[in-house]
């Protein structure tokens, strides 16, 4: 990983991607850029397509047209979760989606599953590959457990821990996937302020360490405070996509949240 | 084993050999204790015994390990005792011997295995099962008429005859005279299913704890946040069908060569379905579960035919109930009893008693 930003490389390409289901147009003509290195934002009232685009991203959905390059590589055909996953763009969940019955640090490791190899015959015999193997597995879980701060004993199965604890455990099993790009839907849904300033740091790291982060929030004054570029979706449409400062001002993003009665800037925050 | 071992000072130590020790003669004696105390009938009930708990543990690969609801367990059983009937009794003619049919049966199985995982990939739950069942009841039914127009599998008659295990001139059908010891026929049965059996348990020990095995449990867990941290859900799912067929095709294939004799009847539904009651009664995932939960269902049954007549004489002077019916109401009316009690079965899996130790570590936080 490089630990330079690398602004005017382009990690994702997104070009008139749509999305139906029966009738109803989830997304349509949404073309937008993610560069590497930076925090991206993604907001938009309830309903707007933020996690049906995230689904086609991570390979849930599959789009009815677009093209979709990742990292120099067009992923627009039927792609599968787990290519996805390979390539480098890892995921969390709007409502956590953990591993329940599995302790802390067994669900960062199967986030290592793809970028390790031993099957059955390893597992049956225990050579001295798969033990070196698993050995690095939990060492680099553990490791990844303390960046996101999780000290409570790794045997904690993960429906014990605190809610802010499994929004973290979902993040460091994303990151156990060695991602280029870290997705993440509504991380700081349900958080408290000291919780959510804790969230922020942890991103700002994450990014500082050399991985783009796409960020899905509700909390507007969260993501204007922290991304490098917004994109804003309504109905389905990209409306808007700048730097955070002229996002607050723009009159089509004020009305898809406000209603169509202008309104000065500051409030905007207050609202969602 | 080695995990345990790992965590017991030395002295402890010393007291988990001695108690493994005491565990490896008590299973060498085992037959011979039976024999003497219960008779030669219950030394062949023991035998069924391991063979039922090699079937639960394949089963608990793909229902406890991999969390997919399969039905239709016992048809892999039936595949492998098929394949060893066949190709090792006056049926065809073929008289193969039974280190190549053994393993046949269980690779036919493991790709039964395949065959019957691919189509069912993306079912979950209750239409999983429903399938699953139906292909259970398909290998059961294709065996009962495979008889016209050219004769394969005799139909419902069976096939009877079946050539006894048998190494060089060893069979294992005969009674032997070893070191001393009269060996009848279940006994020398009895020390081959349990070196089966040990190999079994032995081979989930090592996948239960290993990236397969996580990436089983991850798809138990939650089937799309696994696809999403990039497990190929359809590789290792087929891969569970595959391991638990295989165990069936194992179990089913010394079945023919113990019993002699196999018929489409012995692997109907409700053989499937006591299979499935032993890994959810023991315990879904945990193998010490699956094992108490294979001893009891073989056992119980048989010990209150055996039992509930006699205590029935003893208690009303007479017998009331016929012990055959009695027998299945005592059964589901104990299934029914630790389902209310230990909803998670009888030794739920070991993440929980761990849980439980770290509750305990964390209450003063």
């Amino acid at each position: 990983m490089t630990t330079s930003i690398e602004f005017d490389v382009n990690l994702l390409e997104l070009s008139g991607v749509a999305k139906r289901f029966g009738g109803l147009s989830a997304l349509s003509d949404i073309s937008l850029h993610i560069r590497q290195g930076e925090i991206y934002g993604l907001i938009g009232p309830n309903g707007a397509g933020k996690t049906t685009l995230f689904n086609i991203l991570t390979g849930l959905y599959q789009a009815d047209n677009g093209r979709f390059m990742f990292n120099n590589t067009e992923y627009s055909g039927r792609c599968k979760p787990h290519v996805l996953a390979q390539a480098g763009i890892a995921r969390t969940f709007q409502n956590i989606r953990l591993f329940a019955n599995m302790t802390a640090l067994e669900n960062v490791m199967v986030g290592r599953h793809l970028r390790t190899s031993s099957g059955i015959w390893g597992a049956l015999t225990r050579n001295a590959k798969t033990r070196a193997e698993e050995h690095t597995i939990v060492q680099h879980a553990r490791a990844l457990l303390d960046y996101v701060g999780i000290d409570r004993p790794h045997q904690t199965l993960a429906k014990n821990l605190s809610y802010g604890e499994q929004r973290r455990l979902e993040i460091a099993r994303a990151l156990a996937t060695d991602p280029k790009l870290l997705a993440l839907d509504e991380p700081a849904a349900g958080m408290n302020a000291t919780e959510t300033e804790n969230l922020k740091e942890l991103l700002l790291s994450i990014r500082a360490s050399g991985i783009t982060v796409l960020l899905i929030e509700h909390d507007v004054k969260f993501i204007l405070g922290l991304c490098d570029r917004v994109a804003v979706l309504d109905y389905g449409k990209k409306i808007a996509e700048d730097v955070p400062e002229k996002i607050r001002c723009d009159p089509a993003v004020i009305t898809a949240y406000l209603g169509t009665e202008p309104i000065i800037p500051a409030q905007v925050g207050i609202q969602s | 084993m080695r995990n345990v071992l790992k965590h017991l000072s030395s002295k402890n130590r010393r007291s988990a050999w001695l108690a493994f020790l005491v565990l490896a003669i008590v299973l060498l004696a085992l037959p011979f204790f039976t024999d003497a105390l219960f008779g030669r009938g219950w030394v062949r009930i023991v035998d069924f015994a391991l063979l039922y708990i090699m079937l639960a543990l394949g089963l608990n690969i793909v229902v406890g390990y991999a969390g997919l609801l399969d039905l239709g367990y016992i048809a892999f059983f039936a595949v492998g005792a098929y394949c060893y009937a066949l190709l090792g009794s006056p049926q065809l003619g073929l008289h193969l011997p039974f280190w190549i049919v053994l393993p046949l049966g269980a690779l036919l199985a493991c790709i039964f295995g395949v065959l019957l995982g691919a189509p069912t990939l993306r079912l979950r739950g209750d239409y999983l099962a429903i399938v699953t069942l139906g292909f259970g009841e398909i290998i059961r039914i294709f065996l009962n008429n495979l008889n016209a127009p050219i004769n394969i599998t005799n139909g419902p008659q069976g096939i009877s005859m079946i050539d006894p295990i048998r190494v060089g001139e060893f069979s294992l059908g005969n009674t032997h005279e070893l070191f001393g010891l009269t060996f009848p026929s279940v006994h020398l049965h009895y020390y081959l299913f349990l070196f089966f059996t040990l190999l079994v348990i032995f081979i989930s020990l090592r996948l239960e704890d290993s990236r397969i095995g996580r990436a089983w449990m991850a798809i138990r867990e939650d089937e799309v946040a696994a696809e999403a941290m990039g497990i190929n859900t359809r590789n290792i799912k087929l891969l569970a069908f595959a391991m638990g067929a295989t165990f069936g095709g194992l179990a089913g294939g010394l079945f023919a060569g113990f019993q002699g004799f196999v018929s489409p009847e012995s692997f109907s539904l409700t053989e499937s379905i006591t299979v499935l009651c032993m890994v959810v009664l023991g315990g879904m995932g945990n193998i010490n579960g699956v094992l108490l939960g294979g001893i009891l269902l073989v056992v119980l049954p048989e010990a209150l035919r055996h039992g509930s007549g006699p205590a029935q004489q003893l208690l009303f002077g007479k017998t009331l109930i016929d012990p055959e019916s009695l027998r299945m109401l005592l059964f589901g009316l104990a299934l029914i009893t630790v389902m209310l009690w230990r909803p998670a079965g009888l030794w739920p899996s070991n993440q929980r008693q761990r849980e439980l130790v770290t509750e305990n570590d964390t209450t003063h936080l």
